[in-house]
């Protein structure tokens, strides 16, 4: 069975990486919204910058969410005085992290989805009088949900396993910031942690089957809302 | 009466497109070669294009002035659009697809939209998805979707032309019994003269951007300059006649053409037979008249109508086109030169056309009033 220590660990790393989806996604879908359909200055720049939390270091992203949201730092203060919102060394940095880190896995799906689209659809609802936000509701969301899904879970797999940006940016701080990758490592570092590493390695393959499974079963799902229409 | 008042310029990169045109209830068709603008000047007139300058009007309502700085959205102007590529929502039912049109505007109920489904005679479709619908099924779920969203005009770019023959045969009734039973101006946009020539009240012909000219379709077919648009080798006339009675020994009809009984093949289905007294549409190739001086007793053919030269056109290669009047109207006759000369047939001259009962064209059209 889980110990109580262990059991916080997975609780809190799934709560990281579910308010980093929830964060997320709509400026994701956004983003992707206009990379996809816009064509306008600085365009390849933010595609540029989406792109770069994938390629750039883990460690140098944390750096720099360190520099500009930490306790001194200019985004930390704004967050702090104008929304409530601390994220130096708490879970929600973690999660801050963890959104950053996963947002081009979360973008490129959805944009190829709406990129799938035909533009046409989109006319034809505005001929039928339809405003923007029913074409959106109606036509552009539900035609691409499968795009959506596929990045939610891609995003919330990598925002579970982050480890570089987070331990930067937040440390690993039991309780407070220390997710399951953080957990394994901090064990892996103690001599006597083999054993207490293994269990959360094990926790860590049976939640990634676990994802697996339930994605491959929505898309069936998906699916088959398709073809029971075929009869 | 003028329902529809259209004076638009569009510049879409090297494309430049003008229209200035005017038309009635009942379907104006827009008619040219591909690259002509037909499609462009839809597209403005719904909205999804900005105009360099227009005027468009319809049902009582300016939807666009570029003097007057008037533009509605698209989503208000109340325009029915079929497409090209019918661009029915493919997560939808049928069901959902047509209901979709009906939320925007003015809200139909039940019984306008039991209706549309009647006409289009689509009950059988209402529950399936479009992915597994055939072409001219798609189509008429689009032409569904467009009519229930009560629009004040529709527009209809080459609804047949992605269907095969028999499709296209099956779907004009469709179209004909919309313009019967719905008061609003269609715009109907087409390459195939023989669409044009069923359907068409008023035709628009189209060349590289330009209007060419506009009017009564049965006038502009009548003329004898348009060939370069309208083909000569296929050039017709359409010619008004009533329908008097039905010769169920023969399977002929008698129809009354300017004081003349002509005689043409009744529809395959007596149930299609039209009510005595109904102005019909008959379409005649000039290839299929024949001139003779005289009237004839020993000759096979039945419709010999008198008719008066007009114009005699020479073609550059072996035919000559001649125009006369049958009572008010128009008739083509594509002979040879060589024939036109042995017979001497000059303006003025009163000879007798011979047209073949088979060669009208069967599909009967009701005139519209």
């Amino acid at each position: 069975m889980l110990t109580g220590g262990e059991l916080q660990i997975i609780l809190l790393s799934l709560k990281v990486a579910a308010t980093a989806m929830a964060a997320a996604l709509p400026l994701a879908f956004f983003v992707a919204w206009a990379l996809a359909r816009w064509r306008f200055r600085g365009r390849s720049l933010l595609q540029a910058i989406t792109t770069l939390p994938l390629v750039l270091p883990p460690v140098v992203t944390g750096y720099v969410l360190l520099v500009s949201f930490g306790a001194n730092g200019p985004l930390g203060w704004l967050s702090r005085e104008v929304l409530g919102l601390e994220f130096a060394f708490r879970w929600t940095g973690a999660a801050l992290a963890a959104a950053i880190m996963a947002f081009p896995l979360l973008v490129r799906p959805i944009r190829l989805s709406l990129e799938a689209i035909d533009p046409g659809l989109e006319e034809a609802a505005k001929t039928l009088g339809a405003g923007r936000l029913r074409v959106l509701a109606t036509v552009v969301l539900p035609l691409s949900l499968p795009g959506i899904l596929a990045g939610v879970i891609l995003g919330f797999a990598k925002a579970l396993g982050e480890f570089g940006a987070t331990i930067t940016f937040v440390s690993n701080i039991p309780g407070q910031t220390q997710t399951l990758s953080l957990a394994i490592y901090s064990f892996l570092q103690s001599p006597t942690g083999d054993m207490a590493a293994l269990r959360l390695i094990g926790i860590s393959v049976l939640l990634a089957i676990g994802a697996i499974v339930a994605s491959e079963w929505v898309s069936s799902r998906l699916a088959a809302g398709g073809a029971s229409s075929r009869d | 009466m003028t329902d529809l008042r259209i004076d638009i310029a569009v510049k879409a990169g090297d494309f430049a497109l003008e229209a200035d045109f005017r038309a009635g209830q009942g379907i104006t068709a827009i008619f040219g070669q591909s690259g002509a603008g037909k499609s462009t000047l839809l597209r403005t007139v719904a909205g999804l294009m900005r105009p360099e300058r227009a005027h468009v009007e319809f049902g009582g309502q300016v939807v666009e002035d570029t003097e007057k700085r008037i533009r509605v959205a698209a989503r208000k102007r109340r325009v029915g659009f079929v497409f090209q590529d019918d661009r029915l929502f493919p997560h939808m039912t049928v069901r959902r697809n047509i209901a979709y049109g009906a939320r925007g505007n003015a809200r139909p109920g039940q019984e306008q939209f039991d209706g549309i489904i009647a006409l289009l005679g689509i009950e059988e479709l209402l529950d399936r998805r479009p992915a597994t619908l055939s072409g001219g099924e798609r189509k008429r779920v689009a032409i569904a979707r467009a009519l229930m969203s009560d629009p004040q005009i529709l527009l209809m770019d080459e609804p047949l032309a992605s269907l095969d023959f028999a499709r296209r045969e099956r779907i004009m009734p469709y179209l004909e019994r919309i313009r019967s039973r719905t008061r609003i101006p269609i715009l109907y946009v087409s390459h195939e003269i023989d669409e044009i020539a069923r359907l068409a009240d008023t035709l628009v012909i189209m060349s590289q951007g330009k209007v060419v000219v506009s009017g009564d379709t049965a006038a502009l077919f009548a003329r004898s300059d348009l060939g370069a648009y309208l083909g000569s080798h296929q050039a017709s006339v359409l010619l008004r006649g009533i329908f008097r009675r039905y010769e169920a020994e023969y399977g002929l009809m008698q129809v009354d053409l300017e004081g003349y009984t002509v005689f043409l093949l009744g529809p395959p289905d007596r149930e299609d037979l039209p009510q005595p007294g109904t102005a019909l549409r008959l379409r005649v190739h000039a290839r299929d008249v024949a001139i003779s001086l005289t009237p004839r007793s020993d000759i096979s053919v039945r419709n010999q109508l008198p008719m008066v030269i007009e114009e005699v056109v020479s073609g550059d290669d072996a035919f000559a086109e001649i125009r006369g009047m049958v009572g008010l109207q128009v008739l083509k006759s594509r002979i040879t030169r060589k024939t036109v000369d042995d017979l001497r047939l000059r303006p003025g001259m009163s000879v007798y056309a011979m047209i073949k009962s088979i060669s009208f064209d069967r599909r009967l059209v009701q005139e519209h009033d």
